[in-house]
């Protein structure tokens, strides 16, 4: 669950942003809508703990986000947030599976290979485990990044614009994923899109 | 699994990864070839040196008096007269004087006529058999036993010169009575008898000898010319040991008008170490030259040649430093994403500044690894060469230790150094930007 009190931003004291209260349970699926510029990316990347808030404070379970040291947000992210981008980026010299394997270990020091196994399985990518990541087509490397992104059963499943560049039949595809595995994986889903398709598939919905 | 990543990464660019390692391994394989070879060659020039004050032999090049009396690697600078040898010999500043005569060869080796003392002066025993005692015996050097695969009463015959095609004496034939214990000095490599056999074999030899063919006996040619005069009388002499046989070898030859090539000197009065050389030289058609003199004379010689070398090889070493560095400094762009996701996956900044540390290091230790053996298969190669024409080996496997250390934790500076920048990069990439452009 999230919770986000009076939240501002500002990149180099030029651009403000007021952000909207966010509260959502566990397992519950939150779209964040709103053209460009109005910092959608910025609040998603305050959630991930990518960047600290100029005011207010961002929960994650009973965490203060902001109040941890950057090491600490580090290993805090890896556990408690799965993050899938836009774009997918995977370390190139790893094999499908190996970037999965990475996150794991990287978050928690073991070696998830079984979980990551079936993970790619469920996602139909068996095919695919010992491929390069960049040998793979755009919607395959997204079902990567989704795997690797809920290797750590986190408790928050972050997406940007996860459907933007897929055509309709993808996108609701991946919208069913999504909203499927979160709640399989009992991880709270927040989608910043504003990519219309979505709003019909999510009722729970922010608009900046 | 950061190493493993690391070893990933690194072969996920071959052609940088494989530029890198190659200047590392060059400039490592000179340095230690170097470092090798600087430091076993003083080493056996050093050793042979020792218990040998002064060489009296022929004017001439001192440093080529010295190769050929004490090394055994140069032509002798000529012959000088016993009987002004023993003059010097029998000063009382000298503790101990070993003359040697060089005569012929048996396949290369050379067959030096001395004393027992010369056993002595090199710390080397007969270690099968017994000393050379008749004329024609002789005791064969630990390395040539080894390959020629001599034993103990074997004989043969000599060639004449110190040319291996030199032609062959096949009046007399050498008759093995000991083997030498190894020393690692030029000694394994001698076959030694006494100063007689060299007389003999080339007094009856001159007789033999039609006189026009003598200058193709090069060193040994003034031999002849000035034995001349004593031919006939010594012939007698020879031709009476010949005949009488191997057998009793009682009688001496007159040691009257001999020549030797030179004399080893150790002294028991050091005064005779500063005052021989001009005495010698003013008063005598001989010279007296210094071994530890001449031998670092020639270590500075080669001393500005290696050391331009050891330049070369850390300049390579620079090089490669750089290579490193843009190498590690042009994937950053591309990698900034990996990086970046490798941080929102959990990964601490100071895990990726150890990533980029270690494949960096990683490079470096694969260039000294390899770069270490090349340079020993240099070292070897270059010993198979000197071991035909020098009879000085190297060991390949020997360890330098302390230099080749030294050479380790400057390539392992190297490394560092070149992967500071792109890894304090990586350690203070801004991920929210980087993510937010892609």
């Amino acid at each position: 669950m999230i919770q986000t009190q009076n939240i501002t931003f500002s990149y180099a004291g030029k651009v403000n942003f007021v952000f909207p209260d966010i509260r959502t349970e566990n397992s519950e699926a939150l779209l964040i809508t709103g053209g460009s510029g109005k910092g959608k990316t910025t609040l998603l990347h305050l959630l991930g703990g990518l960047l600290r808030p100029k005011n207010g404070t961002i929960s994650i379970g009973e965490t203060e986000i902001s109040s941890l040291s950057e090491k600490q947000l580090d290993q805090f992210r890896g556990k408690n947030i799965g993050l899938v981008l836009q774009q997918s980026h995977f370390v190139e010299a790893l094999s499908v599976l190996e970037n999965v394997v990475l996150a794991s270990w990287l978050a928690t020091g073991r070696k998830a290979e079984e979980k990551a196994k079936s993970l790619l399985k469920q996602l139909d990518l068996e095919d695919q485990m010992y491929k390069l990541a960049s040998q793979l087509s755009i919607g395959q490397q997204q079902r990567v990044s989704i795997a690797r992104a809920l290797i750590n059963e986190p408790r928050l499943l972050l997406t940007d614009e996860p459907t933007s560049s897929l055509d309709d039949e993808n996108a609701f595809k991946v919208a069913d994923l999504l909203s499927n595995l979160s709640s399989e994986y009992k991880a709270s889903l927040v989608i910043v899109t504003h990519d219309q398709r979505l709003k019909d598939r999510f009722p729970n919905q922010i608009s900046l | 699994m950061i190493a493993r990543l690391a070893w990933k990464n690194i072969w996920f660019k071959p052609l940088n990864t494989a530029l890198s390692v190659i200047l590392l391994t060059a400039s490592v394989a000179i340095i230690s070839l170097l470092i090798l070879l600087q430091e076993q060659f003083e080493k056996q020039f050093s050793s042979n040196i020792d218990g040998v004050d002064l060489v009296i032999g022929a004017k001439g090049s001192p440093l080529q008096l010295i190769l050929s009396a004490v090394y055994q690697v140069d032509a002798p600078t000529g012959n000088i007269s016993y009987d002004e040898a023993k003059i010097w010999m029998k000063h009382p500043f000298v503790k101990t004087a070993i003359p040697l005569a060089f005569g012929d060869n048996y396949r290369g080796f050379k067959i030096v006529g001395t004393t027992p003392d010369y056993l002595g002066k090199f710390g080397a025993k007969v270690e099968a058999g017994k000393i050379f005692s008749k004329n024609f015996e002789v005791v064969v050097g630990s390395e040539i036993a080894k390959k020629l695969n001599i034993k103990v009463g074997d004989t043969f015959f000599g060639s004449h010169g110190d040319a291996e095609e030199g032609e062959v004496h096949e009046e007399f034939a050498y008759v093995v009575s000991g083997i030498a214990s190894p020393t690692g000095k030029v000694i394994d490599n001698l076959i030694l008898s006494n100063i007689q056999s060299v007389w003999a074999m080339h007094d009856s030899h001159d007789y033999e000898e039609t006189h026009p063919e003598n200058p193709a006996h090069g060193e040994e040619g003034h031999v002849h010319e000035e034995d001349e005069e004593h031919h006939h009388v010594e012939h007698g002499e020879e031709g009476h040991v010949h005949k009488e046989g191997d057998e009793h070898h009682h009688d001496e030859i007159s040691e009257e008008g001999k020549e030797i090539t030179a004399v080893l000197i150790k002294f028991k009065n050091k005064m005779g170490f500063v005052l021989w050389p001009r005495l010698i030289a003013q008063n005598t058609d001989m010279q007296a030259a210094s071994p530890a003199v001449e031998i670092n004379r020639l270590f500075s010689l080669f001393g500005i040649g290696l050391q331009a070398l050891e330049y070369l090889a850390y300049g390579i070493m620079l090089i490669s430093g750089i290579s490193i560095f843009i190498a590690l400094y042009n994937t950053l762009k591309e990698r900034k994403y990996e990086f970046a996701l490798m941080r929102v996956s959990g990964a601490s900044r100071s895990q990726l500044l150890g990533l980029v540390l270690f494949e960096s290091l990683l490079l470096c230790v694969t260039g000294f690894v390899l770069g270490t053996i090349v340079g020993r298969v240099g070292l070897w190669l270059i010993s198979s060469t000197t071991e035909q024409e020098y009879k000085m080996t190297f060991d390949p496997f020997a360890f330098a230790l302390e230099k080749e250390g030294v050479l380790f934790l400057v390539t392992i500076f190297v490394g560092v150094i070149a992967a500071l920048i792109p890894a304090i990069k990586a350690y203070r990439l801004n991920i929210s930007k980087t993510l937010a452009n892609a």
